[in-house]
């Protein structure tokens, strides 16, 4: 695995030539619109072989060739997110950096804020438990002039 | 009893902790599961990589049990899983085809005349079209279609004998029944 990544860092390493990122330069300058697009989407997706990058940020061949072919088929007239169901079709859902609300990812989206309401709740309680067990007798003269005295007060 | 209870509570806690960060030392994060598994293989035609003027159809594949090995002379893990393809080949089980992604040509077919040709058929995957139909991101990939054209299983990087074994052939020979 780690000969594999390694050769895969090797690759982009050297067949991301400045060639390339200096084309997608030029379609910059040829199409800036569509270059926008291209990109602004480019950042909401995941590069598989970097991970940690967006597709936007990578240098990597295989971020470059999805680049190519969001542009390809944005030129085509394709919507957000037919290019997106492309390449969910392939890639599956981790290719997004915001995964679909469905079944398997429920406790992924919601389970912060389940953890959120169950924190509440025992603070809530704990609290309550507390004022309970705190006893509140009233003072007496002598005391209340001890505290007066203390407290400055005439 | 209670008394206890507020006592383990932290430790509990500090045990959940501690198990998922555990089981998640031994997930490899590479391997995403393919949205492809038990989906038909997409169909595709290529240049044969031996003859440029032919073209490779993966239709020609259907009926029977195949294997997909997707390669490039430039990966060096592929280096290290061919031998165990071409062992695999001699034995006639299963008829491998060789996906040569985005090669020069040439360099390929140096490739498998110094390291040997376990492929029944190479399709020459120039600009990586069927790669990305397929899912690739990183070479070397194998796949398992059985006679439907499904994709049953779906091996990221270079296999081991092991894995070859226990899950390809082992896969292949259930499916052929």
């Amino acid at each position: 695995m780690k000969r594999a990544l390694a050769c895969l860092m090797l690759l982009s390493a050297m067949v991301t030539s400045p060639l390339l990122t200096a084309k997608e330069a030029a379609l910059m300058a040829e199409d800036p619109v569509l270059e926008k697009r291209v990109m602004a989407l480019a950042h909401e997706l995941r590069c598989l072989v970097c991970q940690n990058q967006s597709l936007g940020d990578s240098h990597s061949d295989f971020a470059i060739d999805l680049r190519t072919e969001m542009r390809e088929q944005m030129k085509q007239g394709k919507n957000d997110d037919q290019v997106v169901d492309f390449m969910v079709e392939r890639y599956g859902d981790f290719i997004r950096f915001r995964p679909p609300v469905k079944s398997t990812t429920f406790l992924l989206w919601f389970g912060p804020f389940i953890l959120l309401v169950i924190g509440a709740a025992v603070l809530f309680i704990s609290l309550k438990k507390r004022k309970r067990s705190v006893k509140t007798t009233p003072l007496n003269d002598e005391e209340r002039k001890r505290a007066e005295a203390l407290l400055g007060d005439k | 009893m209670v008394r206890y209870l507020k006592y383990l509570t932290p430790l509990v806690v500090f045990l959940v902790v501690v198990w998922f960060l555990g089981r998640g030392l031994y997930l490899n994060p590479r391997e995403v599961p393919s949205p492809l598994v038990d989906k038909p293989a997409p169909v595709f035609s290529v240049a044969d990589l031996h003859r440029p003027e032919r073209q490779f159809s993966s239709e020609k594949m259907m009926g029977q049990v195949w294997i997909l090995n997707v390669w490039a002379s430039w990966c060096r893990a592929c280096r290290d899983e061919h031998p165990l393809f071409v062992e695999l080949g001699r034995k006639n089980i299963v008829p491998i085809v060789g996906l040569n992604y985005k090669d020069q040509r040439g360099d390929a077919l140096e490739w498998l005349r110094a390291l040997g040709d376990p492929y029944v058929a190479s399709a020459y995957d120039v600009d990586g079209r069927v790669g990305m139909d397929f899912g690739v991101y990183g070479v070397p990939e194998t796949y398992v279609i059985d006679k439907q054209g499904i994709i049953r299983y779906k091996h990221i990087g270079p296999v081991t004998a092991k894995s070859l074994e226990t899950k390809v052939v082992a896969l292949v020979k259930e499916l052929q029944q």
